[in-house]
């Protein structure tokens, strides 16, 4: 099990966590038709960093981004989600 | 390629068994083929089996960045059935079923199939209705599903928890007679001693790291050994299609995420059928060497470790043990786990790219095993002539921006909820 660094209750461990969906593919309310078609049915995917959306569901309940290495695990940021993060 | 036979043997065995031969070349890769096949899985290595023998095709190379099922194919949980209810699924999965009962004297190897039945269990009346629409929707078109009852069911699995106060209580289930196991090496290796023996280059520690393009057009691959030109491409690699994709600057409908699977200690024969529970996503059976193999529902968050979480996989085993409590006796010896290609409907993708002369077979999510067989014909198909089969024509790849997915459970384009 993963050690996520909640930003607002430090260190918790993975089972506290629900995975939403990854940063790329939040659509934008105003996108227009393919826009949304991308981010809702593609994905970089990339076998390295991506940034994914993750929520503190047994905890704070905070959404948060979190960066993380798909290989590895290794975890490289973890930052709270605010209206200046949405796109 | 000299044939396996009980002749072969028992003259070998009284010649000091000096008659084996390697059963596939190891051949430095040529400057171009016709057509090359990244991924030397299970249905890389189908794909170019059928290209030689059914489309007559000589210059086929099969590029594998490790071993020959090495991946996915050698880390399932070897299960074959095509007990699907959406027509394009179930009618692809039959092909497949089908051929997989001849497989061995196909492939003059011996794959192991064995079919012992595949048993869905209903938990709920819910569950029943769904299974009987799941039954009839394959009954209609002329696949083998027998809807059971609860005496039924018991009588094929005597060890499953019939209490009334289990914490699974099982109605019933759906049963495909036809369904079973095979032995998941010996069918990569089956396909590659025939590929082989028809002319395919199978080149293994060579891995692609990038495209040879002019514009729209694919020419070859680089590898890391060296550039190969080609006539046609075809991806062919499960868990890493997004990597690979992305190799050639496209961006696909899959995330990649890690399933787990594990297997006991051998045991005396105590689980007659393969025994699965889609309401709970559990799945146990009992391989030919006695020990029990089995598995759930993916990590489901992006990944591509080839190991897995102990988290998902406890979820799992008290499953397993809730529908077998006889399996708490049982000491577990081996987990693995696999990359699976999670599409957005949850069915896999067979045909060509925005590219030319790119093709894409992949977001076989966590089933792809059972479809080796037809994969590889329906893929062999669409790289030889161009154009698709008409089993593999609803997946191609654009039918997500036409509204044409095939979505099974109907949860829409969440991988992590499958």
């Amino acid at each position: 099990m993963m050690q996520f660094p909640c930003p607002h209750c430090g260190p918790r461990a993975q089972s506290e966590f629900i995975y939403e969906r990854t940063l790329d593919s939040v659509v934008p309310l105003n996108a227009p038709p393919e826009e949304a078609m991308t981010k809702l049915f593609t994905r970089n995917n990339p076998r390295g960093v991506d940034d994914e959306i993750w929520r503190h569901t047994y905890g704070c309940r905070a959404w948060m981004v979190l960066t993380r290495h798909r290989v590895t695990n290794e975890i490289s940021g973890c930052r709270a989600i605010g209206p200046e993060a949405l796109p | 390629m000299s044939r396996y036979s009980a002749f072969s043997l028992l003259r070998g065995a009284l010649t000091g068994d000096r008659h084996w031969q390697p059963a596939w070349r190891d051949p430095e890769p040529k400057s171009h083929y016709d057509i090359i096949i990244i991924g030397g899985g299970g249905h890389g290595l189908a794909t170019a089996y059928y290209l030689a023998k059914v489309h007559g095709l000589k210059n086929i190379a099969v590029l594998e960045k490790g071993w020959i099922g090495g991946g996915n194919t050698g880390r399932n949980t070897t299960i074959v059935r095509s007990n699907y209810r959406l027509e394009p699924l179930h009618n692809l999965f039959e092909f497949g079923l089908k051929l997989w009962h001849g497989l061995s004297d196909e492939l003059n190897y011996n794959v192991m199939f064995s079919p012992r039945g595949a048993m869905f269990l209903g938990h709920s009346d819910a569950d029943m209705v769904k299974l009987a629409e799941r039954g009839d929707a394959m009954r209609c078109d002329g696949i083998d599903a027998d809807l059971l009852t609860r005496d039924q069911v018991a009588k094929i699995e005597p060890l499953l928890d019939m209490s009334r106060d289990a914490r699974f209580p099982i109605q019933g289930g759906l049963i495909q007679r036809r369904g079973g196991t095979a032995r998941h090496d010996a069918v990569a290796w089956g396909y590659a001693r025939g590929a082989d023996s028809l002319g395919v280059d199978i080149i293994q520690k060579c891995e692609v790291t990038g495209f040879v393009r002019d514009g729209d057009f694919v020419l070859g691959v680089e590898t890391s050994r060296g550039r190969i030109g080609a006539g046609r491409v075809g991806i062919c690699v499960a868990g890493n299609s997004g990597h690979v994709a992305g190799l050639a600057g496209l961006k696909l409908p899959i995330e990649s995420q890690t399933l787990q699977a594990m297997v006991t200690e051998g045991v005396k024969p105590m689980i007659n059928s393969v025994i699965m529970s889609q309401s709970l996503h559990c799945y146990i059976s009992q391989s030919d060497k006695g020990g029990i193999v089995f598995g759930g529902d993916p990590d489901n968050w992006p990944s591509y470790a080839q190991r897995g979480n102990p988290m998902v996989m406890e979820g799992a085993v008290a499953q397993g043990l809730a529908l077998v409590p006889a399996l708490s006796r049982l000491r577990m010896v081996r987990t693995w786990s696999g990359v699976t290609d999670m599409s957005f409907d949850g069915a896999p993708i067979i045909g060509e790219t925005p590219l030319r002369n790119l093709f894409l077979n992949g977001g076989w999510c966590y089933g792809g095993f059972k479809a080796t067989p037809a994969s590889g014909y329906t893929y062999a198909h669409t790289l030889a002539t161009g154009k698709p089969h008409a089993l593999n024509a609803p997946f191609a790849l654009d039918r997500f921006e036409r509204g044409a997915t095939i979505d099974e459970t109907g949860s829409g384009p969440m991988p992590n909820s499958r």
